[in-house]
C-alpha cells in the first residue's frame, strides 16, 4: 500500500509523519466545542437533523447476555424503527460482537434490510489484548459470517507505550484483511488516550494505515465521545482530505443518548469537517438508546405535544 | 612662598554615559549667596534635551531587563560612591546654597540612605504591586509591573542633591531610563553626583543630567512624543496645566509629588496582565 | 438537503420599553427637554426617544450626586455598601435575559454573545467589587485611603451595560457617588440599570445616568463639582479629555483605542490559534479597543493559517443579532460602518488584497461582511488605524524578535495575543510586547479580578482588580 504518499510504512516516517502535526489547546478546543453546543436547531432543522441523525445510528448492542433474540429483535428495529411510520429511515448499521454477525446477516437479509450495514466490533474488542493472530482470526470470523463493516480497536498499550508503527502495523494487517469486503472503522478509546494530542495522533495514524472511519469509543470506558474529542476527530478529518483528497468517516461513540446531544454532534460536523460529511457514509452515531429518543422527538414534531415511551419499541 | 592656584573643574552636561557641553555651547552663571562667581554650569538646550531622550531611549530596553537584584546593586553602588565623596558633595551644597555646613552634611547623609532605601525596593516591586488573579475560568493569570520607558524630570531646586535622588532613584529603579533637568541655581552637587553614576556600574544612558533653565526645558519635555512620563514635582503648580496639556499629545503620565515614597516609584510602572489557559 | 440552521429567534416578551425616556437623577427618571431617537443598527426601526442633556441637567445631576456623596455615601459603612453592591449583582443575574435583549436590540451585537458575555461579565463585576466595600484598607494604598467624591463616568457603545459595570461597579465600591453617561447610540441598558438601582434601593442620588451626545460628555469633563473622571471611548477624545482637565485638579483615569497584535508562531496549536484569530476580531463586530485587529504570522506558516482562517470565517453566521445562532450581528451605527468603509478602501488603494466571507447581508441596517486584507505593510493606514470593525490586516514576519518589533510599532499599547505551545517563549514575549493585556493561547478574555487597561496611547489606569478599584481611591493620583 502507499498510504497516500504520506508513510512510507516504516518506523521513522511515520513517527515524522506525526510529529508534524500541531498541538492542540486543550482550553481552546474545549471552548470551540462549547460555542457551538449553544447552537439553536429548531423547526425544520430540527426535523431534518432528527431523520439524519437517524439513519446515521450504528444501533448497537454489545451485551455479555446478547443473544440470537436479542440480535433478531435489534436487526428489525435498525430496518424499520418506527413500525408506525414509515417515512422513518433505517439506521445506518447494526452493530454487535462477531459471534453474533452471522444470526444479524440472516435476519437483516429475510426482513429486506441488506441496505442497513452490519458491523462488528474486532480484535479482541474491548481491550484489544490479544495475539495479533487472535486479532486476525477474529476479524476473518466476522467477515467470513457476513460483516460489511469492521470496528477494530487499536492497542492502546502499544499507542500509550509509544510503539506508533506497531498501532499502524495491525490497522494495516486488518485494512489487508477486510479488502474490499468491509468497511474499516478503528477505535481509539478516547477516554483511554486521555489528551487531544493523543487524539489526534491516532486520527492521523489511523487515516494513513487506511482506516475507513475513525471512531472514539467502545462504549465501555468513560469518557467516551465527548464533544471536543469529536471536534479533534472531525478537524483531522478535514485536514486529511486537504491532504489526501480522499473523505474519511468519524463515528462518535457512548454517552449520545438523547435527541440534544445527537443534534450537537451534526452541528460538530457541519461547522468543523463542512456539510460534506453530514452523510451516513463518513458520520454515525454509534449509540442504543439514542434512537427511541429520536423517535420520540420526531412524534412531538409531528404531533405538536411531547410523546411517552410506550409508543416506542424498546428493543 | 606663593599661594597655589585651585584647579578648578568645568560643569559640563551627563548624556549617555559622557560628559559633554550642551551643543548650543551656552552657559549661565551661578553665584554663592554673598554673589560672588562660582561656576559657568551649561545651559541646556532642546537639543541636548533630544540627544539626552535618544540615549535614554536606547538604554531602556537593557535596563529594564536586567535583574532587578543588578539594578537593586547599582543603586547600592551609587550609595557607596557617593558616601565615600561625601566632604566634596557637603562643600558644594555648602557652597551654593549658603546652608550650614551641619545641615549640608545631614542632607548628604539623606541621599546616601535614600539611595540604599530606593535600592532596596528593585526586588520587592513585584511582589507588593503584582497579583495573581482568580480569573473565573481554566486560565493562570498574573499582573506584572513593567517599567513605562523613557521618564523626563524636573528635580526640586532645593535641597538640591536629596531632591535629585529622589527624583532619580525611584524612576530607575523600576526600570525606567531617566532624563532630569538638576536645580538651576545649586546644579553642582548635580554633576558631581553625574561622576557618582559614571563610577557606578549605572549603564551609559540610563541616567541622563542636564543643567539650565526650567521655563525653557520643561515645555519640551512635555511635548517630547518619546517620553513615555514626566515629575514635574521640581515646578510651581501655575506651571503643570500647560505642561499637562501639551504632555496629552501623546498622553504622557504627568506627575507631581508632595514627598518621597513608594507612590514614586509606582508611578512610573506599568501593570500588565497575562492570561495563559491551563490545560493538558 | 443541507444542514440550514431555521430562524431561533430569542423572545422580545419580558421586556417593555417606553417610548421616551428621560434622566435617571437623584433617584427618580426627570424628563428631558430635547430629545434624539435611538434605533435598531439591524434594522433601523426606532427604539426609543432618548432625551439629550444640557449644562443644567449636567448640573442637576452633580448636585444630586454630590448630595448623596457627602449625606449619605461616604457616611455608610462599607459594609452596607457593600451589600448595595451585592444586591445589583443579583438583580443583574435575575434580570439578565432582559438586559441581554435589549443590549442586542439597542447595540446590534449578537444575542449569544450579550447573553454569555456582556450581562453575566456585568454582574460579576458587581459582586467582585462589592467585597472590595469593606476592605479599601487592605488594597495597598494605606489604611487612610479616601474615595474622590463625585465620579464622572463617560462609556462607550460597544459593551454599554458592561463598560457601565466596569464604571460603577469599582466607583461605588471605593465610596464614590457617580454621574454616568452611556453612549449616544446605546443608552437603553443604562436607563433599565436606572430602574434597577430603585429596584436595589440604592440611597438616591448615588448613580445619576444622564443621556446625551459629545456636548453632554463635555459639560461633564468640565464640570467643577466633579472630582474624578473616567473615560472609555477613542484615543482622540481621550485627548481632548486629557487637555480639558490638564489645568484642574480633576484625577482621570482613560480607556482607549488599540490595534492588537496577534502573532502566530509556527509552533502554535493551530486550530485553537484560528479560532483566537476569529474570537479576536470579529467578536462583537470587531467593536473592541483591545480587538485582535493586526495578524502577525510567522512567514512559514501563513498560507496554511490563511486557507484554514478564510475556511473558518466562511462558517460565521452573520445576521440578526436576536437569533441565537447568529455569531456576528450588525454594525453600531450608519456612521460606524462609513468609516470601516473608509478606512477598508483605503485598504484597497494603497495595495493590501481583500478578501470577504461568502456571507449573505441583510438589506436594512448597517452590516458589514467579515474581511482580511493580506498583503498588509507595516506603513498602510489599515494596519495603523483603528478601524473597530470586523476587518483584520494580516502582516507577517521572519524571526520572533520581529514579530515582537512589529507588534509594538504602534503609539497603543491596550492588549496583545501570542501563540505558541512553548513556554519559554510564551513568557518571553509576554514580557517583551508593550501592552497592558496579553493573551497568550487565548484572546479577548476578561474578568473582574484582572487588571485591564494599556500602555502609551491606550490609557490611563487600569479596570478591574486591586489596581482598577485604586483609580477610585486618593492615593497615587492619575495624570
Amino acid at each position: 500500500m502507499s498510504f497516500y504518499g504520506l508513510v512510507d510504512g516504516s518506523d521513522a516516517s511515520l513517527r515524522k509523519y506525526l510529529q508534524a502535526l500541531p498541538a492542540v489547546d486543550q482550553v481552546g478546543a474545549d471552548a470551540r466545542a462549547g460555542m457551538l453546543a449553544t447552537r439553536s436547531i429548531k423547526t425544520t432543522s430540527k426535523r431534518w437533523a432528527i431523520d439524519t441523525a437517524i439513519s446515521m445510528v450504528d444501533l448497537t448492542t454489545l451485551e455479555g447476555a446478547d443473544s440470537p433474540g436479542k440480535v433478531a429483535a435489534l436487526c428489525s428495529k435498525a430496518v424499520r424503527p418506527d413500525p408506525t411510520d414509515s417515512s422513518v429511515p433505517s439506521v445506518g448499521a447494526v452493530c454487535v460482537y462477531n459471534d453474533m454477525v452471522a444470526i444479524a446477516r440472516a435476519h437483516l437479509d429475510s426482513i429486506g434490510g441488506s441496505h442497513v450495514g452490519l458491523a462488528a466490533v474486532s480484535t479482541a474488542f474491548p481491550s484489544g489484548r490479544a495475539s495479533m493472530g487472535v486479532k486476525l482470526q477474529d476479524t476473518r470470523d466476522a467477515l467470513d459470517a457476513g460483516a460489511s463493516e469492521i470496528d477494530m480497536v487499536i492497542d492502546r498499550g502499544a499507542f500509550l507505550s509509544g510503539d506508533l508503527i506497531g498501532v499502524f502495523n495491525e490497522i494495516v494487517a486488518i485494512r489487508d484483511l477486510c479488502g474490499t469486503r468491509a468497511h474499516l472503522k478503528v477505535i481509539f478509546e478516547t477516554g483511554e488516550l486521555v489528551t487531544y494530542d493523543n487524539v489526534r495522533k491516532a486520527s492521523f495514524l489511523a487515516m494513513a494505515a487506511g482506516a475507513d472511519f475513525i471512531k472514539t469509543s467502545t462504549g465501555k470506558i468513560a469518557p467516551a465521545a465527548t464533544a471536543p474529542v469529536v471536534l479533534i476527530m472531525l478537524e483531522a478529518v478535514r485536514d486529511f482530505y486537504q491532504m489526501s483528497q480522499r473523505r474519511i468517516g468519524v463515528k462518535p461513540a457512548g454517552g449520545i443518548r438523547n435527541t440534544k446531544d445527537a443534534i450537537k454532534q451534526l452541528v460538530l460536523v457541519n461547522e468543523t469537517a463542512g456539510p460534506e460529511w453530514l452523510t451516513p457514509s463518513l458520520f454515525r452515531i454509534g449509540a442504543s438508546a439514542l434512537l427511541n429518543d429520536l423517535l420520540m422527538q420526531r412524534m412531538k414534531l409531528d404531533d405538536g405535544y411531547y410523546a411517552s415511551p410506550q409508543y416506542v419499541t424498546i428493543d | 612662598m606663593a599661594e597655589r592656584i585651585d584647579v578648578k573643574k568645568t560643569y559640563k552636561l551627563f548624556i549617555n554615559g559622557a560628559f559633554p557641553r550642551s551643543e548650543s555651547g551656552r552657559t549661565y552663571e551661578i553665584k554663592n549667596a554673598k554673589g560672588l562667581f562660582i561656576a559657568n554650569p551649561c545651559l541646556a538646550s532642546r537639543k541636548d534635551l533630544k540627544d539626552a531622550v535618544v540615549a535614554a531611549r536606547l538604554a531602556q530596553p537593557g535596563w529594564s531587563m536586567s535583574t532587578a537584584y543588578n539594578k537593586g546593586q547599582i543603586l547600592y553602588r551609587l550609595a557607596e560612591m557617593l558616601e565615600a565623596r561625601r566632604t566634596q558633595f557637603v562643600e558644594e551644597i555648602f557652597m551654593t546654597t549658603g546652608v550650614s555646613r551641619v545641615k549640608a552634611e545631614k542632607e548628604v547623609n539623606d541621599s546616601v540612605d535614600r539611595l540604599v532605601w530606593y535600592a532596596g525596593w528593585s526586588d520587592k516591586l513585584a511582589s507588593l504591586s503584582g497579583s495573581l488573579n482568580p480569573v473565573a475560568g481554566p486560565y493562570y493569570n498574573f499582573t506584572v509591573p513593567e517599567s513605562m520607558g523613557v521618564i523626563a524630570a524636573i528635580a526640586a531646586e532645593m535641597p538640591s542633591l536629596l531632591g535629585l535622588i529622589d527624583t532619580i532613584a525611584p524612576i530607575i529603579v523600576g526600570g525606567n531610563t531617566v532624563v532630569v533637568l538638576a536645580s538651576t541655581q545649586s546644579p553642582l552637587c548635580a554633576m558631581s553626583f553625574a561622576e557618582v553614576i559614571a563610577t557606578s556600574d549605572v549603564p551609559a544612558g540610563v541616567i541622563n543630567i542636564l543643567t539650565g533653565k526650567k521655563d525653557e526645558i520643561a515645555p519640551w519635555m512635555a511635548s517630547h512624543m518619546d517620553v513615555d512620563g514626566m515629575d514635574i514635582s521640581g515646578l510651581g503648580k501655575k506651571s503643570h496645566g500647560g505642561l499637562r496639556i501639551a504632555g496629552a499629545e501623546n498622553l504622557k503620565r504627568i506627575y507631581s509629588f508632595q514627598s518621597g515614597g513608594p507612590e514614586r516609584i509606582l508611578a512610573f510602572l506599568e501593570h500588565k496582565s497575562v492570561w495563559h489557559p491551563i490545560g493538558l | 438537503m443541507s444542514f440550514n440552521y431555521a430562524p431561533a429567534p430569542e423572545s422580545r416578551g419580558n421586556l417593555s420599553i417606553k417610548p421616551r425616556y428621560g434622566h435617571f437623577i437623584g433617584g427618580k427618571f426627570v424628563a428631558g427637554s430635547k430629545h434624539f431617537p435611538t434605533i435598531n443598527p439591524a434594522t433601523e426601526e426606532v427604539l426609543s426617544q432618548i432625551a439629550l442633556a444640557g449644562k443644567a441637567d449636567v448640573d442637576a445631576a452633580v448636585q444630586a450626586a454630590r448630595k448623596a456623596y457627602t449625606s449619605t455615601w461616604s457616611k455608610m459603612s462599607g459594609k452596607e455598601r457593600g451589600k448595595y453592591l451585592f444586591r445589583i449583582a443579583r438583580l443583574l443575574q435575575e434580570r439578565s435575559r432582559e438586559f441581554a435583549v435589549l443590549e442586542t436590540l439597542d447595540n446590534g451585537k449578537p444575542i449569544r454573545e450579550s447573553r454569555d458575555v456582556d450581562v453575566p461579565l456585568a454582574a460579576a463585576h458587581f459582586f467582585y467589587h462589592a467585597g472590595w466595600a469593606d476592605k479599601l484598607e487592605f488594597a495597598g494604598l494605606g489604611t487612610s485611603t479616601k474615595p474622590y467624591g463625585v465620579a464622572g463616568q463617560i462609556i462607550p457603545w460597544n459593551f454599554p451595560l458592561l463598560m457601565l459595570a466596569w464604571k460603577i461597579a469599582p466607583a461605588l465600591a471605593a465610596g464614590n457617588t457617580v454621574v454616568l453617561k452611556p453612549a449616544e447610540s446605546t443608552s437603553l441598558t443604562a436607563l433599565l440599570f436606572g430602574e434597577l438601582c430603585q429596584q436595589a434601593q440604592l440611597p438616591a442620588g448615588v448613580v445619576n445616568i444622564i443621556t446625551g451626545d459629545g456636548s453632554t460628555g463635555a459639560h461633564i469633563v468640565n464640570h467643577p463639582g466633579i472630582d474624578k473622571i473616567a473615560f472609555t471611548g477613542s484615543t482622540e477624545v481621550g485627548k481632548i479629555i486629557a487637555r480639558a482637565v490638564a489645568p484642574t485638579s480633576k484625577s482621570v483615569t482613560l480607556e482607549l483605542g488599540g490595534k492588537a497584535a496577534n502573532i502566530i508562531f509556527e509552533d502554535a496549536a493551530i486550530d485553537e490559534a484560528i479560532e483566537g484569530i476569529v474570537n479576536g476580531i470579529f467578536f462583537n463586530q470587531g467593536h473592541v479597543c483591545c480587538a485582535g485587529s493586526r495578524l502577525i504570522l510567522q512567514e512559514n506558516i501563513a498560507d496554511e493559517v490563511l486557507f484554514k482562517l478564510k475556511d473558518r470565517m466562511a462558517k460565521i453566521r452573520v445576521g440578526d443579532p436576536m437569533d441565537k445562532n447568529t455569531d456576528l450581528g450588525a454594525i453600531n451605527s450608519k456612521e460606524q460602518l462609513l468609516k470601516i468603509g473608509e478606512l477598508t478602501a483605503s485598504g484597497d488603494a494603497q495595495g493590501a488584497q481583500r478578501w470577504s466571507a461568502p456571507c449573505e447581508l441583510p438589506t436594512k441596517g448597517f452590516w458589514f461582511a467579515p474581511t482580511i486584507f493580506t498583503g498588509v505593510t507595516d506603513s498602510h493606514r489599515i494596519a495603523r488605524e483603528e478601524i473597530f470593525g470586523p476587518v483584520l490586516s494580516v502582516l507577517t514576519f521572519r524571526t520572533p524578535q520581529e514579530a515582537i518589533d512589529k507588534a509594538n510599532n504602534t503609539p497603543f499599547g491596550l492588549s496583545a495575543g501570542v501563540w505558541s505551545q512553548k513556554g519559554s517563549r510564551i513568557l518571553w514575549a509576554s514580557q517583551g510586547l508593550r501592552a497592558g493585556v496579553i493573551w497568550a493561547n487565548t484572546f479577548n478574555k476578561f474578568d473582574p479580578t484582572s487588571p485591564f487597561g494599556g500602555y502609551k496611547e491606550s490609557g490611563w489606569g487600569r479596570e478591574g482588580g486591586r489596581h482598577g478599584l485604586s483609580a477610585y481611591l486618593k492615593g497615587i493620583g492619575h495624570g
